[in-house]
């Protein structure tokens, strides 16, 4: 007789325990962007909302980012390092192909849980965060440490006019545990490889090796504007459908900081009641691709513009192209 | 079929909507980005607009040639 094996168990419903973020030191205004572009403060503010970014400043790079914002979430959370089960990194800025950040953060961290990096680009915490639920609820990790970083000012094209002003650096982290009460809802995802070519880097490294030049971070606005104002706009409205609610149910919405205008626009079709805040860190942070929702969900909290408890909704949507979304509760 | 002054009209609608433009400044021969000032992105989704109102395609190389209120209304009349 075969004998049966043990199936995995883990929490009934998984939630947010806490959220952090790191915002690098160094502010590139536009005045500063525009000495390497031809461009104007106010076409720039005009077309993406961004009045400034952060890069890393001296001392900081991805790693050093995840760290502060890991600890800070760690701590915030009130679990020990060491019960962390699985430690997921969202980035495509960490520039060593092996091993992963995530295993060199989770020892830094004191957790010698599973670890691993994943690529999804802007939609990188959202596909962490779900992957997190999952494992919470399914017992693969009691708790789960999930990191979206970004240093794309390493990866941007400072003299590309069309997208030089847009990227940013930075980054978010949140632990995932187990609940009494559902605190994430289902996630929502997707990809569209056959607009593969629309955002992405420009050679493969190995060419690069040989060409002596540079990859960079490239973009095709006009599909993707596209693209994320109206297929995104759709995915948003099957999300809030997923977790059951109406948009009077929502408090906050957090799309993936990629230009101020893409925002205004899902707005527009969405019709979500006055009272839903809009995270719009867009204009100070810039564009930090896998940091930028949990950045915006630690601003907002910080600021006192969310509340721990409340209803938010998360979207990333980015190169690949790729999109995931769920709504969860506010740690 | 709509006629072209229906269509100039639901258009007009629709660049308002997008672009705060007032209807009455939407006619034929004005030129989206020189006469009303409509920039790239408004542009995208001034097209966008158009295939959901009026149920046409209209792929990026042909977007690309719209350039007054006219081409699109023509674009519209010869492809709905």
């Amino acid at each position: 007789m075969t004998a049966p094996i043990t199936a995995s168990a883990g929490g009934p419903f998984a939630r947010l325990l806490s959220i952090a973020s790191f915002v690098p030191s160094r502010v590139v205004d536009n005045a500063e962007m525009c000495t390497w572009i031809d461009s104007s403060d106010e076409w720039i503010q005009q077309r993406t909302g961004i009045a400034e970014r952060r890069w890393v400043g001296e001392g900081e790079d991805v790693e050093s980012m995840a760290l502060s914002a890991a600890r800070t979430a760690i701590e915030r959370s009130g679990v020990p390092a060491a019960e962390i089960g699985a430690v997921i990194v969202a980035t495509v800025t960490y520039f060593h192909q092996t091993p992963s950040l995530a295993a060199k953060l989770a020892h830094r961290l004191g957790t010698n849980g599973a670890a691993y990096d994943i690529s999804a680009a802007c939609a990188g915490f959202c596909y962490g965060l779900a992957q997190a639920e999952a494992l919470v609820r399914s017992g693969g990790a009691r708790y789960a440490l999930v990191i979206g970083v970004e240093e794309l000012s390493r990866f941007t094209d400072i003299h590309d006019r069309s997208t030089a002003f847009l990227f940013a650096d930075g980054a978010g982290a949140a632990v995932v545990g187990p609940s009494e009460t559902n605190g994430i809802g289902p996630v929502v995802w997707g990809s569209d490889g056959g607009q593969a070519d629309v955002i992405g880097q420009t050679t493969e490294w190995n060419e690069a090796l040989s060409s002596g030049e540079r990859p960079y971070l490239a973009m095709d606005g006009r599909p993707v504007f596209k693209w994320a104002t109206g297929f995104i706009t759709e995915a948003t409205k099957s999300v809030l459908d997923a977790a059951g609610l109406a948009p009077e149910d929502l408090d906050v919405f957090i799309p993936h900081q990629a230009n101020n205008r893409i925002t205004d626009t899902m707005l527009r079709h969405l019709k979500l009641p006055e009272h839903v805040v809009v995270a719009r860190t867009i204009k100070q942070f810039g564009n930090n691709s896998a940091a930028s929702v949990p950045m915006a969900m630690d601003a907002l909290l910080s600021s006192g513009e969310a509340k721990s408890g409340q209803t938010a909704l998360l979207i990333g949507f980015g190169a690949g192209l790729v999109y995931a979304g769920q709504v969860v509760t506010l740690p | 079929m709509a006629t072209t002054e229906e269509i100039r009209a639901q258009l007009a609608e629709l660049v308002n909507d997008v672009a705060g433009v007032p209807v009455e400044d939407v006619q034929l021969d004005k030129s989206f980005v020189d006469d009303l000032d409509v920039d790239s992105l408004a542009m995208v989704e001034i097209i966008v607009g158009c295939e959901e109102k009026f149920g046409v395609t209209i792929p990026d190389e042909d977007s690309k040639n719209l350039k007054t209120v006219g081409d699109a209304v023509a674009y519209v009349e010869a492809h709905s």
